[in-house]
């Protein structure tokens, strides 16, 4: 334990360019639990109806104000954070699964990698907002569509690149050697793919994260998503519509920026991985400056 | 089809023939895969009314008691004449409903688009000529937040200044209440236009400004800009003239390949604004159950996006030359070429600048 500890500060305490990746990615991470943590714990008496207290701005005893049916709105957002860093986080993380199973499979089966070949450039080719509304659609929509729908339709850029490193890989000397000695796929990926795309995976996921809580959160302000009695950001937004028209500018403002404020972290997060573990996405547009997500 | 062009056509062509037929596919299960009783969807509150006998009936009518497969072939088979099927949430033909639509969302996403090209491009060309120094971080900080920040929320943000603090622009709809299409003055319908447009637009221009800024800084560090440069071109125009046309060619293409993302902007954009297109009824479609709007809005979009893939690599071809070139040519009579054509270079821009070449 102590020697972990060590390693955490020597490493965190860096004053090069890693060590400020590190540190960022530390504090992402602590940001996260005490989100997650925190906004899930808050006693439901900080959101709770209170029709004496309606549409306050924001004061000392409100830090950002109370919407129309007199709920805290600090509390709210933190709540509906937690649950979008929540589905967030699950759907990242299913999607960067399935872009290394497939990236895998294409690198060690040709057949397999026509189907995942084509099955990429059809999902890029779609607009990514409607067939991320068609896969909801398809779950019936809440929390478990819109959790589907984003594991469902961010993993072909990752999946790409994915593919194109295993490719490099299995072509190498003791893959070939590991092969000739009687392997099997699974073997081989197993024991020599997936230790070497461990970087470009979690690369990749940082990247992908927080695509994935912005478009949760549109998709539940369409109401495909979460569910409107849950707090989410997405939900809160769409109800602050009318608030807003009637001048409580402090409803709106809140929950959109907390959003954009964890995006932002993760953004520059996924920037600096991206600089180090992923090449340029060199895709069938040949444009993209290294889009992942 | 010897022509660049003539074979790109072909390649896309061929590319098309089993993209839609997949894509139809992927999207005629998504829709029938949802738990969602479309008999109770079309029938809504009234179905305590009606006995299982005549659900069944109802069912049978539209072939609902068939399997998926020989349902897609029919609805395949109606698509090909032309018909789409008819929508729960507007009781009228999902075609009519399109192109009905259609227009508005034009406008929008046009308008949008032509703006976000213009000011991405402009603030891209902007932060590469002044690299390193405040504008250019102010752009990319810029860039990097609008990236982050969702659009919807840029939308209430707008309307919360212009529309209610400011009161400047209407918030909502096309045209103001109780005035009709006709009668309706293009400077109305102008004014209405302007907030979704400009949330449209900044959510487009990110990406665009750090890819311009990109090209055109790996041009301004390269060989033919210090070449320029030697011959006693300003900085200023080096990035204006041969610099911006360096990057701009591929900006038009990184531009019409956001298409899809254009749409997805404007499906939030119209839902907010209440605005009369497609996005408004993808929405509408989803939400109410309505699969038949909704799959005759994804496939119109997916056409849409590919025909604007098509047109990015025919503009790409047609300002940069190299890209007309294919893999498969030999590429040995080009290089021996190569010093010939360095010279005619050289001569070209000497005789531009008006400066005598050397030797």
């Amino acid at each position: 334990m102590k020697r972990v500890m060590v390693s955490i500060v020597s490493i965190v305490t860096r004053s090069d360019d890693t060590g400020k990746s590190y540190r960022l990615a530390l504090f992402m991470a602590i940001v996260v639990t005490l989100m997650i943590w925190g906004g899930g714990a808050l006693p439901d008496t900080m959101m709770a109806v209170n029709p004496a207290q309606r549409s306050l701005a924001p004061s000392w005893q409100h830090w950002l104000g109370t919407d129309l049916l007199g709920r805290d709105m600090a509390s709210r957002t933190l709540a509906g954070l937690a649950q979008s860093l929540k589905v967030g986080l699950l759907a990242a993380a299913l999607s960067t699964l399935l872009a290394m199973v497939m990236g895998m499979m294409a690198a060690l089966n040709r057949s397999l990698d026509r189907l995942v070949s084509s099955l990429t450039d059809m999902m890029l080719g779609m607009p990514h907002f409607v067939l991320l509304i068609m896969v909801a659609y398809a779950f019936g929509g809440g929390t478990v569509g819109v959790t589907w729908a984003v594991a469902l339709t961010h993993w072909p850029r990752l999946a790409r690149l994915l593919r194109h490193e295993a490719k490099t890989l299995v072509k190498s000397d003791y893959v070939q050697v590991s092969r000739s000695l009687g392997r099997s796929n699974l073997w081989l990926a197993r024991h020599h793919l997936m230790p070497h795309l461990m970087p470009q995976w979690i690369a990749g996921f940082v990247v992908i994260f927080p695509h994935a809580i912005l478009h949760e959160a549109g998709l539940s302000f369409i109401g495909l998503g979460i569910e409107p009695h849950l707090p989410s950001i997405g939900v809160m937004l769409a109800n602050s519509l009318n608030a807003m028209l009637a001048g409580f500018w402090w409803v709106v403002l809140a929950p959109g920026l907390g959003l954009m404020l964890v995006a932002f972290g993760f953004e520059r997060l996924g920037e600096r991985l991206r600089r180090q573990a992923l090449p340029p996405d060199r895709g069938s547009s040949g444009v993209s400056p290294g889009q992942v997500a | 089809m010897n022509s660049w062009w003539g074979r790109l056509m072909m390649k896309r062509l061929c590319r098309l023939v089993w993209l839609l037929p997949l894509t139809a596919v992927l999207l005629f299960t998504l829709v029938s895969l949802a738990p969602i009783d479309p008999v109770q969807a079309y029938v809504g509150a009234r179905m305590s009314m009606i006995g299982p006998e005549q659900q069944a009936a109802i069912e049978a009518a539209w072939g609902l008691d068939q399997p998926g497969w020989i349902r897609f072939f029919h609805w395949l088979a109606h698509l090909v004449q032309g018909d789409l099927g008819d929508s729960i949430s507007y009781n009228a033909p999902v075609l009519t409903v399109l192109v009905e639509r259609f227009p508005a969302s034009l406008a929008l996403m046009g308008c949008s688009f032509l703006a976000a090209f213009v000011v991405g491009s402009g603030l891209g060309v902007l932060a590469a000529a002044c690299q390193g120094r405040w504008p250019d971080r102010l752009i990319r900080g810029w860039a990097m937040v609008i990236s982050v920040s969702p659009g919807f929320w840029i939308a209430l943000l707008f309307i919360s200044i212009f529309a209610v603090q400011l009161a400047w622009l209407p918030s909502c709809c096309a045209l103001p209440p109780g005035v009709t299409q006709d009668e309706a003055h293009w400077w109305q319908y102008g004014r209405h236009l302007v907030l979704p447009v400009l949330t449209l637009s900044i959510y487009g221009t990110g990406p665009l400004i750090l890819h311009v800024r990109q090209r055109l800084i790996g041009f301004l560090d390269g060989p033919s800009a210090r070449h320029l440069r030697l011959h006693g071109m300003s900085s200023t125009r080096l990035a204006l003239g041969p610099g911006s046309r360096h990057a701009l060619g591929s900006a038009v293409t990184v531009h019409l390949a956001s298409i899809g993302e254009l749409f997805g902007g404007s499906v939030l954009a119209e839902t907010i604004f209440a605005w009369p297109g497609l996005g408004q009824a993808t929405v509408k479609a989803a939400t109410g159950a309505d699969a038949p709007l909704l799959l005759g809005i994804a496939l119109v979009t997916v056409v849409v996006v590919l025909l604007g893939n098509l047109l990015a690599d025919i503009l790409a071809a047609w300002v940069d030359p190299r890209l007309r070139i294919m893999p498969q040519e030999e590429t040995l009579p080009r290089l021996k070429r190569l010093p010939w054509l360095k010279a005619s270079a050289r001569l070209k821009t000497a005789s531009r600048l008006k400066v005598e070449p050397k030797s």
